[in-house]
């Protein structure tokens, strides 16, 4: 085993740290073996980060795994080789493999807590793997254990080294599992989407930790994500893979600035960006990824094609490469790359949404919601913990034909918040009125006139649908309920399939049942049911947050056209800037429980913001490699709910704060006209001044973050 | 791939919905045939089943027609099975024992799933004071270890079926009223369930239309694992003499009147015993395959 030579000097030569060579993987699903991963030929050189993007289904994950020659229990490598520095390892058994995995290749997983041994502290854990593979004693590995948290900025390393999984935030769990991977001076690093399940402020954090990381330790590395964004600010290559086949390669500036492969200009062009006006449509691809079982025999992408020709469906096209150092796999790529093709069609736009005389459709005045979640048994026993006030004193108006998008990173109060208007929370004080009528905080006092008007769409659209009724059924049930008259049968299956046309399902699909239809169909249907009785106000939660980019594409176009169509308003709640900037006419910035800024979508995107909403979009990554000189980056976790800071909430991590007033006062709502009010002590003239530049405090990249700070 | 349970609903529109319930129990016991263990189990359910319906067909005597040969014969062409004290055929007892053990069981456990999941649903939907009083009502019966509650309450009540019966429904509705429970706190999160809160449906609709069919799956299993316990209640009970009472071929009592016999007639104790062990092996055979189909994993 030559891997054991020196792992940290630089190689000489074009000897890449890992390839994959016409690499095939199968799944036994049921009694047959089903192609998942089809010749795909890899390499990754030292120093390089290279993206592998995909969407779900593309097998990205497979193929990661695969890289470390690990199989799940039911899938096989039936052909090809994987290299680690010369030396294949697919013939290698598991038993060898085990002295490779976490010395030459170590795993950030996406889900930290589940890859962390609840049992056993961070220095057990980290130093485990040292003893293991260094022959380090049990001192040496503790020692090297603080060092490597030190080096992933964890203030105090000592006393986190002895926490438990448990007592860290998401954060630094991802953090310590970085240590971990790191802590063996790998020759690969594998990163299956290790910040899908972060915060966007905490993901721009961890991102800039994994480049300055990677180049320190000249490992090689392989992140994997369905975020463009991410790929864009991260990789050095960038590889799209689609239905197992690797569909175009390119280093990761010409990809973004250039895409020869349509399917990649697709996914591209189907981002919402700020920059696009509202009324435009977004691209999207038509169809869907195919099943294992039905993917086409020639070129995987031809069915979505929109530069298909006759004979991308009779011969599967080779994986070219170009005269620059790319490979794409397309009969057409040169037309691409000569701007022959029009791949991204003028942006359809929607009808105008009639400038009417705007009313006030709903109106939440001092909204506030704690949960107690303490038991009988600990009321009596008198340790109950301190609520956590989810919402607090929250007050905002929704227009008619009017989007509010409410954004904040997970335990603003957000989704609570959300949940109030439409009740399924109760509400512990407040008013709500619909109308400038007063309408009751607890669901079963509403009566159907105001169910009728206020409606929601679901986060996760595969529990949005009762799996055990067809869809008609399900329509057909919610018209019922809600339409103000009683309709005839015949009636009744005409508006189902209006509703399923509205939202471009075939009329047929009424008698499906969820189990038999994709994801962003079923969130169709959801939003079908939700306009199933013409609602004044949709609530949207995280509408797209669960779907593959191309489909969200599709559902934030739906959305629009309803809006259009309908009247209705939405209230759009959404961890993604972008997704809320390409909808909403106004935006909600909440902070713990509070609203901190408010005002037009052009308003806060732009100066003067709250810093927090200036961190916020600062940390979004942008689908654009040149623009990687982001300077704003918070620092340490949202506090706890159940014990809010004093003062200005947000002074714990803010990076413009001002002194000890910051601290004690509550600041008072500015306005910076036309309605944008910003909670914060700053006067509007200094924030516009400010943010001119970047701040000071964060310049400094030694900063280090404290551990209390996680919840 | 999203299906949630392996449950397998064919692709092809549109279906009624009698029929796609039918589709469902034949591909779940497709299924059950498909793995060999489940097969066994389910095979050896039906045996006794057929045997407990047939009981007159297949027992060649009585179950309480005595010197049906020499007594305490050793098993024979004539006494399958051998005879007992009496000389009553073991083998016909054995036979028309099997409608006792499956109908007694049965009944309570039918009952117990009924309360329990009525219950079980009306707490966890519900939740605030109506879940406490449920929830602390049974655990308080919990706690009394199952088999003194049987005794007392037998000895109460005096032995009979009916005694039987209430004991099982006592024992088991609160062990069923919690997991049914926890089951209807996972559904009544999700979407479907919130959209239907949103649109004013009534408490009664929601839990039969909405949450019922997502806790069917846990149900079954837990049903199929009670009634292999009630059985082995019912035998133990019966071994102890507070069973049904004689003349009645109760098994549990006639192992335990075969005890003292063992060294002379071991027959007579053997035999109701392997039957008791079999059956019960076969329903939780079942009761295993049935929660694989259905992968749940479920605290027993």
């Amino acid at each position: 085993m030559q891997t054991h030579t020196s792992t940290t000097a630089a190689r000489p030569g074009d000897q890449p740290v890992v390839e994959a060579l016409d690499l095939c993987i199968d799944y036994r699903i049921g009694k047959e073996w089903l192609n998942a991963i089809n010749g795909v030929t890899l390499k990754i050189d030292p120093l390089e980060i290279h993206g592998l993007v995909g969407e779900s289904g593309s097998g990205k994950s497979t193929l990661a795994l695969a890289m470390m020659n690990y199989m799940a229990s039911n899938a096989r490598i039936s052909s090809g080789q994987v290299n680690l520095d010369g030396v294949d390892l697919v013939p290698k058994p598991a038993t060898e493999m085990r002295h490779i995995w976490g010395r030459d290749i170590s795993l950030v997983p996406q889900d930290a807590l589940a890859s962390l041994n609840p049992a056993y502290t961070i220095r057990d854990q980290i130093g485990e793997v040292m003893q293991q593979h260094m022959g380090y004693s049990q001192a040496e590995a503790y020692a090297h254990a603080v060092e490597m948290l030190t080096r992933v900025r964890i203030a105090d390393p000592e006393q986190v080294a002895r926490n438990y999984p448990h007592e860290l935030s998401g954060g630094m769990q991802q953090r310590v599992m970085i240590a971990m991977a790191l802590s063996t001076q790998p020759r690969l690093l594998v990163l299956d989407e290790p910040t899908t399940a972060l915060d966007v402020t905490t993901q721009a954090v961890i991102l800039d930790l994994f480049r300055d990381l990677i180049h320190d330790n000249r490992a090689a590395a392989l992140y994997v994500s369905h975020d463009l964004g991410t790929v864009a600010q991260l990789c050095d290559r960038v590889t799209v893979l689609y239905a197992g086949e690797i569909m175009e390669s390119a280093p990761v500036h010409d990809l973004y600035a250039k895409p020869l492969h349509p399917y990649t200009a697709g996914l591209l062009n189907s981002l919402p960006r700020k920059q696009q006006g509202t009324n435009t449509r977004l691209y999207t691809i038509r169809g869907v990824a195919p099943s294992l079982q039905e993917r086409p025999p020639a070129c995987v992408f031809a069915d979505r094609c929109p530069v298909v020709l006759d004979k991308c469906r009779a011969e599967k096209p080779p994986l070219e490469a170009t005269p620059d150092g790319r490979k794409v796999r397309c009969w057409r790529w040169q037309e691409i790359a000569r701007d022959e093709l029009d791949l991204l069609p003028e942006p359809e736009r929607i009808p105008e949404v009639t400038q009417k005389a705007r009313h006030e459709v709903l109106e939440a005045a001092h909204v506030s919601k704690a949960f107690g979640n303490a038991d009988l048994l600990d009321r009596l026993l008198g340790r109950a913990q301190p609520p956590l006030q989810a919402v607090d004193n929250v007050s905002m108006r929704i227009q008619s034909r009017w989007t509010l998008g409410l954004v904040g990173e997970s335990g603003s109060g957000k989704t609570t918040l959300a949940r109030t208007i439409v009740a399924l929370i109760k509400a512990d004080s407040g008013e709500l009125e619909l109308y400038d009528e007063p309408i009751a905080l607890d669901l079963t006092q509403r009566p159907q006139e105001v169910l009728r008007e206020i409606q929601m769409v679901f986060q996760n659209p595969n529990d949005a649908l009762n799996p055990y009724q067809s869809i008609g059924q399900t329509l057909r049930r919610t018209i019922t309920q809600l339409s103000k008259e009683r309709l005839s049968e015949l009636a009744l299956i005409q508006r189902v399939e209006d509703l399923l046309l509205a939202v471009r399902l075939p009329a047929d699909y009424a008698d499906r049942y969820p189990t038999e239809i994709s994801g962003g169909e079923k969130q169709r249907v959801a939003i079908a049911r939700a306009f199933a009785a013409n609602p004044s106000l949709v609530v949207a939660d995280e509408p797209t947050s669960s779907l593959d980019v191309s489909v969200q594409a599709v559902i934030l176009n739906l959305l629009k056209d309803l809006r259009a169509r309908e009247g209705s308003s939405y209230l759009l709640i959404s961890h993604d800037l972008d997704v809320v900037a390409y909808l909403a006419d106004e935006i909600a910035v909440m902070y713990l429980g509070e609203i901190v800024e408010i005002g037009s979508s052009d308003a806060v995107y732009n100066a003067p913001s709250h810093p927090y909403t200036e961190a916020l979009i600062s940390a979004i990554p942008e689908p654009d490699p040149t623009a990687r000189d982001v300077t704003i980056r918070l620092q340490g976790d949202v506090p706890s709910a159940r014990n809010l800071p004093q003062g200005c909430r947000f002074h714990t991590r803010c990076p413009r704060k001002i002194g000890a007033i910051c601290e004690q006062e509550a600041p008072p709502l500015r306005d910076a006209g036309d309605g944008h009010l910003i909670r914060c002590h700053i006067p509007i003239d200094e924030l516009i001044e400010l943010q001119q530049q970047p701040p000071q405090a964060t310049l400094d990249d030694e900063k280090l973050i404290t551990p209390e700070d996680g919840d | 791939m999203t299906t949630t349970n392996k449950v397998d609903v064919g692709p092809d529109a549109p279906r009624p919905f009698p029929l796609r319930a039918l589709r469902t129990i034949l591909s779940i016991l497709r299924q059950l045939a498909e793995r060999p263990l489940s097969l066994i189990g389910s095979l050896m359910v039906l045996v006794f089943v057929l045997t407990a319906i047939f009981a007159p067909v297949i027992a060649p005597f009585d179950f309480d027609q005595i010197a049906t040969g020499p007594r305490s014969a050793p098993p024979s062409a004539d006494n399958l099975f051998g005879t007992d004290r009496l000389g009553r055929d073991v083998f016909s007892r054995v036979v028309w024992g099997a409608r006792e053990i499956i109908l007694l069981p049965g009944i309570a456990t039918a009952i117990s799933v009924l309360l329990g999941a009525t219950l079980g649903m009306i707490a966890g939907y519900m939740g605030g004071w109506v879940d406490e009083v449920i929830s602390r009502l049974f655990d308080s019966l919990l706690a009394i270890p199952a088999m003194v509650l049987a005794l007392v309450m037998l000895a109460t009540i005096g032995p009979s079926a009916a005694g039987i019966v209430i004991v099982i429904v006592l024992l088991y509705t609160p062990i069923i009223t919690r997991v049914i429970r926890s089951a209807t706190l996972t559904v009544r999160s999700l979407g479907y369930v919130e959209a239907a809160r949103l649109r004013g449906e009534s408490t009664l609709y929601i839990i039969v239309r909405e949450i019922l069919p997502g806790i069917l799956p846990p149900l079954v299993v837990e049903a199929a694992l009670r009634f292999s316990y009630a059985i082995f209640l019912t035998a133990s009970l019966g071994f102890l003499g507070l069973g049904v009472q004689p003349p009645s071929p109760d098994w549990g009592r006639m192992v335990g009147e075969a005890r003292n016999n063992y060294f002379q007639a071991p027959w007579t104790m053997l035999y109701p015993a392997l039957a008791i062990s079999i059956l019960v092996i076969g329903v939780n055979l079942l009761a295993d395959g049935l929660r694989r189909i259905f992968r749940y994993e479920g605290q027993l």
